[in-house]
């Protein structure tokens, strides 16, 4: 990759220099004091490394529209939260530039004997959102979640597609630097729906960058211009889209 | 222009902490709030168990101990300030170390201030303190002790207790992380401590016991004395007094803060 920059550059929203991340882990599992300290004394705690990252590097411009492409285990997670500031890589270099908001597995953080209401208030300072930030969002964020007088109601009388759509209303209420999707969401009816994808299309138009993690080629190929394929936390092939994915489509297929 | 996050460049986790928690304000807000309304919300009595719990210790304890330690009249109005001192040190901790695995699922996904949530418990412990000095001046009034002036002194001598707390809660909250069954452990640690330390008995009781030594190395007893001095003695506590207080509080949450922001960055290491 030698046209690789050294640095990020103007346009860049995500780069990554070399990131290795190697996680440590005990031979056997050792889940509690008392067994790391038996162990210890007869010394016998010895640990296994695993690199759940080896050497990616990346730079995606902002706009763009990236796919991660790979199997179970291929390291997807391990590199969005490496890129979502949650794991700080063991080696190598993460430039991040404007806020990264991931779509959580909905409702991460809801509380069910709060109303939808509150709950709206808590999950978006868990996204960094300020109080008056929040406010100003609430009749834009009711409105699109169609959750009508059911907003005064605590959380636990709720349906699981109410939840769903009262989590993307509020996860999406802001247009985000970038937004990660860990799989495309299936979110409510077809209306609902529908509205997911408009909303998807504004971020895009809007400038977003969105990194699409999926093992889905179909999806990934219908949004992406490039994508990025893992396996065993190696960089297999960047490139354009199409590429990609038949290369992936020979991995899983032979 | 944009926020850029750069690993390359990180300042100290510590300051950077400090800065994040900041800007998070209105997330510990709303934690507080959430513990606060939840756990109000479905019960009958709501806000009065916050009340009602110190009040049937002392009862109880009144009926137990109060021959005992001969000191039959003002009892009550002893175990109920030092009860309440107690109750916050143990229940904000207890509280942090909940938090922290109930957020462990978060932290796996969303960036945050890890500090946050232990910081919110003592946030919750603060509301509910003020809550329980309903009880206190009621028992105050029914046993007839003395109100003292130095009383007024209550929000600064609950501070060193706050701060205490605070520094406890990130140190266990650091190790829970890795060992979760720290979490099992805690409930035997915090009864050993509560009787190894002057609650439910007068001080006196100690002062002979390896020439007082017993005391003085327990850091919770010299933040419990000052706050005890000037609710219930009605002493105001002398210059070495607060002082002791305030290194130890300070000191133990400046080793807290530091242990727990630098540990912090292998927190996703540990699945």
């Amino acid at each position: 990759m030698s046209k690789f920059p050294a640095e990020p550059q103007s346009n860049t929203a995500i780069f990554l220099n070399s990131v290795s991340v190697r996680y440590v882990l005990p031979n056997e599992k050792m889940g509690t004091l008392k067994e790391y300290m038996i162990r210890a004394i007869q010394g016998k705690v010895r640990y296994n490394s695993f690199m759940a990252l080896n050497d990616i590097s990346l730079d995606i411009k902002r706009g763009e529209i990236f796919g991660v492409l790979g199997r179970n285990g291929a390291g997807k997670s391990t590199l969005l939260k490496v890129i979502s500031r949650v794991l700080i890589p063991t080696q190598g270099r993460v430039w991040i530039s404007g806020v990264v908001s991931p779509l959580l597995e909905l409702g991460a953080g809801f509380h069910p004997e709060l109303t939808g209401l509150e709950n709206i208030y808590l999950n978006a300072t868990l996204l960094g959102r300020k109080h008056k930030e929040i406010e100003q969002k609430i009749p834009e964020i009711l409105d699109f979640a169609e959750i009508g007088d059911f907003i005064k109601a605590p959380l636990r009388t709720y349906s699981s597609g109410m939840l769903a759509r009262l989590g993307f209303s509020v996860a999406t209420a802001w247009i985000p630097d970038i937004l990660i999707l860990d799989e495309i969401l299936s979110v409510g009816d077809a209306a609902f729906a529908q509205k997911c994808s408009d909303r998807m299309r504004l971020f895009r138009e809007s400038g977003s960058t969105v990194l699409l993690v999926s093992h889905a080629i179909d999806t990934v190929r219908s949004l992406c211009q490039r994508a990025l394929l893992l396996e065993h936390g190696n960089m297999v092939e960047i490139g354009p889209i199409d590429e990609v994915s038949e290369r992936y489509q020979h991995m899983i297929f032979g | 222009m944009a926020v850029i996050y750069d690993s390359a460049k990180q300042n100290n986790p510590a300051l950077e902490e400090i800065r994040s928690v900041f800007h998070y304000r209105d997330l510990i807000f709303q934690l507080i709030r959430r513990d606060i309304v939840t756990r109000y919300k479905r019960s009958v009595l709501g806000i009065l168990w916050t009340m009602l719990n110190p009040l049937g210790t002392m009862i109880i304890l009144s009926i137990v101990f109060s021959q005992l330690f001969n000191m039959r009249g003002t009892y009550p109005a002893f175990i109920i300030t030092s009860l309440i001192a107690w109750n916050f040190f143990s229940q904000t901790t207890t509280a942090s170390l909940s938090a922290m695995l109930w957020g462990s699922s978060l932290f796996q996904h969303i960036y945050l201030p890890r500090t946050s949530f232990v910081i919110s418990s003592i946030g919750t412990g603060i509301v509910n303190i003020l809550f329980s000095l309903v009880p206190l001046i009621l028992i105050f009034a029914i046993t007839k002790s003395p109100f003292h002036t130095t009383m007024l002194l209550f929000p600064l001598a609950l501070l060193p207790v706050a701060a205490f707390s605070l520094g406890v809660s990130l140190i266990l909250s650091t190790f829970v992380v890795f060992f979760p069954d720290i979490a099992e452990m805690y409930p035997i640690t915090l009864t050993a401590w509560m009787y190894l330390t002057p609650i439910i008995y007068p001080e006196k009781l100690l002062a002979n016991i390896l020439n007082g030594w017993l005391l003085y190395l327990n850091p919770l007893f010299h933040v419990i004395r000052v706050f005890r001095m000037i609710i219930f003695d009605g002493i105001s506590p002398s210059a070495s007094e607060w002082g002791l207080a305030a290194g130890i509080s300070l000191g133990t949450l400046l080793i807290g803060w530091l242990f727990f922001t630098y540990s912090s960055k292998s927190f996703a290491y540990h699945v």
